[in-house]
């Protein structure tokens, strides 16, 4: 518990009412999206860098843990404050201090919502790509921390290539620049590549430099059908070797279908073994030919029916479909969702792994995922209160993590490691790689205040070698 | 084996508080926590504390549940800085009933705590039927008759703050009707010419006692459109005060009493009522008293019979209304809460006005964000529900419409509150006197009357309300 002379202190610096510290406003900073809670001793909310500094700099002096939050929508467990101590909530820090359209150039403080500032750049006929099923609620400051990915990765990568430059707070309270505004900069080493996805391990980013793009004129959605979920993950391959890099690949097995079709009827065949929404967009006059090559490139992996959308509202439908699988799978039960990645030519044998996996430990497993970047989320179906069905759970989620390594893949595609996956970073590192990021986790934290017990566990941040 | 994926998968013991009205635990664990309900929330989007978000009032109740809150009044009071506005509802991806559980918490917590002085004076023994909020609001229709009025809203201008709540109410209440419709209306209202459907027709205590003229004008359209309309004496309040405030006690026995009552008129072609917050307490019902034996079956089947009256004028309306007019008249929709998010009832409007020639539709950004008014909550809460206003009022000025339209007498109250402080050029209305005026049925009124409502654009309505401008937009650096 903290002293309540640093909650007095901290009350005098930022102002009493935004630092909390009742039972009410602890317990409701306690959770993110996964099923982890554990109580902060305190909630401090924001609204400058200057007070992000000062906040560091009694934590640094007292050596009180800080976990800094977005919206706290992560699915890994980043923002739980396993230790106590402050949640630096950085929400009311939302401002879009600049769009430049000419340049390209977004700047945010880190609390802005992904989709504000897409609503806010669309005005501008461009568009942010990076684009988290999460967008409508996880901040660009969360985005940044786990660098997140979404659908449309394949064809323009994650948020590492998006950003910039960054302006962040260090453990001790200094402020550090990185990067800049320009897309080519090699001037030293690049700190900001080190900070995106660093979890807030490293320091607090509180405003971040953003790149651009146009958005595209027309877009075109394709749904091929497939007998064999493996026919569907070479569709993928032959699409891209064919020339076409489309902006979406989605994958969605049999059991995810029936989930959905059971709901709603979505059009989709409820006796296939998986299907493929593959989108496409750039210019009208291109679009069609890319189609036809997608339609062809499903049809030789053996697709039984190939259909390019006809309209935005059939479009519409489909995507309707995907978005519905997360709620459809709810009714199952509880559901543990998971994010490895694997490399695209691995995804059928990973798929047989899952599927495998599930029979063994008696599990359904429902699989989803952007598979053209390689990144599958199988879903656990499970009963919380059912001891023995939880204890087989974690022993399947070991198990396909380990497939996944295995394959020459990543325990996370966008999820991020936080407390969820840190016990198998070790096995998923090259040993001496990851004994520079401990040595860098205790330069930049050497108190280990900033989110201890997350990517490696407190005890191996705890004190310098 | 890891330790920190153990930690993430721990088996949930279940709760180790039982309080028979919270809701059922499984429910609460079914939040996956996943944030989606946090940017629809009114009371996030206006503070971003997780406290003020449906996610973060669900950990609440689950957190009492666990044995780590206790049933206290600092719990109790966050529970009542929801709005009661259902819109986390529509979003939910693992369908939680959120709404629903947050004022079953409250019911809980008036329960273990007993209900608050002024909750069971207003919800026991005022607001529990339309004759007796009649009797509530006698002295009020002599005060604003006497001339008096004027003489204590400059009073209560002078008053310090503590009073800004009777300031709130005294500005809310609107010129009240000579007579109540209940005081005045037919057990029987023939309808004109023959006879298509035979319709009860539930009073909202609110609209007979305060609008009177549009719930008149109801009646006057369901008859022109051959309905017989039966409105049983001894109607007692739809319970959604009650609902909202915690006292399900006092619900269950409003809700018996007018399914009985109903019960007792013949066959009916359904249950009409014009308040959007009535009708969705009234299908309610059968969920409500699903656990009365004696009254399960009779609740559904009266439940199943209630209709918004948009829904049943959009199902008895002829394809086209009115005549057509250039320019049209310029209309935006204000969905209510309990109607839009509540219901799901959003294109029976819709599809009404689009019939109605001579009307254009303009939508707002948000038509069923809530505009403040939300039951009590303008005047158990002013600061919040000034702040939902002004974005309502933000979001009707950018359709540049002279008309905003809606069947919730709270937001009738709220939105005439703000037009009449402000001078601000719009009409607002109750789809009945819309209907009446411009559907060129029952037209006592000739839409002439309605001149004065001008198409106005965002940048009049902003010069002459007191919209702050930082509403519009986010800031940009130059």
């Amino acid at each position: 518990m903290i002293d309540a002379r640093i909650i007095k202190e901290l009350k005098q610096t930022l102002g009493a009412e935004r630092v909390l510290d009742s039972p009410v406003d602890r317990v409701a900073y306690s959770y993110d999206a996964t099923w982890a809670e554990a109580l902060p001793d305190v909630v401090v909310l924001p609204l400058s860098t200057a007070e992000v500094s000062a906040t560091l700099r009694i934590a640094h002096r007292e050596r009180i843990a800080v976990v800094p939050r977005g919206a706290a929508s992560g699915l890994s467990g980043g923002a739980v404050p396993i230790m106590g101590g402050i949640c630096l909530c950085l929400t009311r820090m939302n401002r879009i201090l600049e769009i430049n359209p000419e340049e390209l150039v977004a700047v945010v403080q880190p609390g802005v919502v992904n989709m504000d500032l897409q609503q806010a750049v669309g005005r501008y006929g461009l568009f942010f790509p990076p684009d988290p099923a999460s967008w409508d609620m996880a901040t660009l400051g969360g985005n940044v921390a786990e660098n997140a990915g979404g659908p449309r990765c394949l064809k323009y990568g994650v948020t590492k290539d998006y950003v910039l430059g960054l302006e962040v707070v260090l453990a001790d309270g200094s402020v550090m620049r990185t990067g800049g505004r320009t897309i080519k900069n090699v001037t030293g080493y690049d700190l900001t590549g080190l900070i995106i996805g660093s979890e807030g391990t490293l320091g607090v980013v509180t405003e971040i430099t953003l790149k651009l793009l146009p958005k595209p004129a027309a877009r075109s959605t394709v749904l091929a059908i497939f007998d064999h979920i493996e026919a569907a993950c070479q569709a993928v391959n032959r699409v891209i070797t064919s020339g076409v890099l489309p902006l979406t690949t989605e994958l969605m097995d049999g059991d995810c279908i029936r989930a959905v079709q059971r709901q709603r009827d979505y059009g989709l065949p409820e006796d296939a073994d998986a299907v493929l929404l593959i989108d496409v967009e750039g210019w009208p006059e291109a679009l069609q030919r890319e189609v036809d090559l997608v339609q062809a490139a499903c049809e030789a992996a053996g697709a039984r029916a190939v259909h390019c959308a006809h309209g935005e509202a059939e479009a519409e439908r489909l995507w309707a479909a995907r978005r519905a699988i997360s709620p459809a799978l709810a009714e199952l039960g509880d559901k543990l969702g998971e994010d490895i990645a694997v490399p695209r030519s691995r995804i059928p044998e990973m798929v047989m792994r899952i599927r495998a996996i599930g029979r063994k430990f008696d599990l359904r497993t429902p699989i989803f995922g952007h598979i053209g970047d390689g990144n599958l989320h199988p879903y656990l179906i499970c009963d919380r209160s059912d001891a023995a069905m939880m204890a087989r759970v974690r022993q399947a989620a070991e198990e396909i993590f380990l497939a996944a390594i295995e394959l020459g893949g990543t325990l996370s595609g966008e999820h991020g490691i936080g407390l969820a996956k840190r016990d198998y970073l070790e096995r998923a590192l090259d040993p001496v790689a990851r004994a520079q990021m401990l040595r860098l986790k205790r330069l930049f934290d050497p108190h280990n205040i900033l989110n201890p017990g997350k990517l490696f566990a407190e005890t191996e941040t705890a004190s310098a070698p | 084996m890891g330790k920190s994926l153990e930690r993430l998968t721990q088996p949930l013991s279940g709760p180790r508080v039982h309080l028979p009205a919270l809701p059922d635990y499984s429910v609460l664990r079914h939040c996956v926590r996943c944030a989606r309900c946090l940017p629809v929330c009114p009371t996030y989007q206006e503070t971003t504390l997780e406290v003020q978000s449906p996610r973060g009032r669900l950990a609440l109740l689950k957190a009492v549940a666990d044995g780590v809150l206790p049933v206290a009044a600092e719990v109790e009071a966050h529970l009542y800085h929801c709005l009661d506005c259902r819109m986390c509802n529509t979003v939910c991806p693992a369908n939680v009933p959120i709404g629903e559980c947050i004022v079953a918490g409250r019911a809980a917590f008036a329960q273990q705590r007993g209900l608050a002085w002024w909750r069971r004076l207003v919800f026991r023994h005022a607001l529990i039927s339309a004759e007796r909020l009649g009797l509530v609001l006698a002295p009020l229709r002599l005060y604003q008759r006497s001339g008096l009025a004027r003489l204590v809203r400059l009073l209560l201008r002078a008053l310090p703050a503590p009073f800004a709540r009777l300031r709130t109410l005294e500005a809310l209440l609107p010129p009240l009707p000579a007579h109540p419709l209940h005081a005045t209306l037919d057990v029987i209202t023939p309808p004109r010419g023959v006879r298509r459907y035979r319709v009860g027709f539930f009073l909202g205590c609110m609209m007979s006692q305060l609008f009177a003229a549009e719930s008149r004008a109801t009646v006057e359209i369901l008859t022109a459109a051959g309905c017989e309309v039966v409105t049983p004496r001894g109607q007692v309040c739809c319970g959604a005060p009650q609902d909202d405030q915690g006292d399900r006690v006092q619900l269950r026995r409003l809700a018996r009493a007018n399914i009985a009552l109903f019960e007792g008129l013949g066959a009916l072609d359904a249950i009409v009522t014009d308040c959007a917050a009535c009708s969705h307490m009234l299908k309610e019902y059968g969920a409500l008293l699903a656990d009365e034996p004696a009254f399960a079956a009779r609740a559904a089947a009266f439940s199943a019979l209630v209709r918004d009256i948009y829904e049943w004028y959009d199902a008895i309306l002829p394809a086209t209304l009115g005549r057509p007019r250039t320019p049209p008249l310029r209309v935006t929709i204000h969905d209510a809460c309990h109607l839009a998010n509540a219901q799901g009832v959003r294109q029976p409007q819709r599809r009404l006005l689009g019939r109605i020639r001579g009307i254009e539709v303009v939508e707002m950004t948000a038509p069923s964000a809530c505009c403040g008014s939300a039951g009590i909550y303008n005047i158990t809460h002013p600061a919040m529900a000034a702040q939902r206003l002004e974005r309502k009022l933000q979001d009707i000025a950018s359709t540049g419409a002279a008309v905003v339209v809606t069947n919730g007498p709270g937001c009738l109250l709220q939105l005439r509150a703000a037009v009449r402080e402000r001078q601000l050029p719009w009409r607002i209305c109750h789809i009945s006197e819309l209907l009446a005026a411009w559907g060129d049925l029952a037209a006592e009124e000739e839409p002439t009357a309605w001149e004065g409502a001008d198409v106005v654009t965002p940048a009049e309505a902003l010069a002459t309300g007191s919209i702050p401008s930082d509403c519009a937009g986010m800031p940009l650096k130059e």
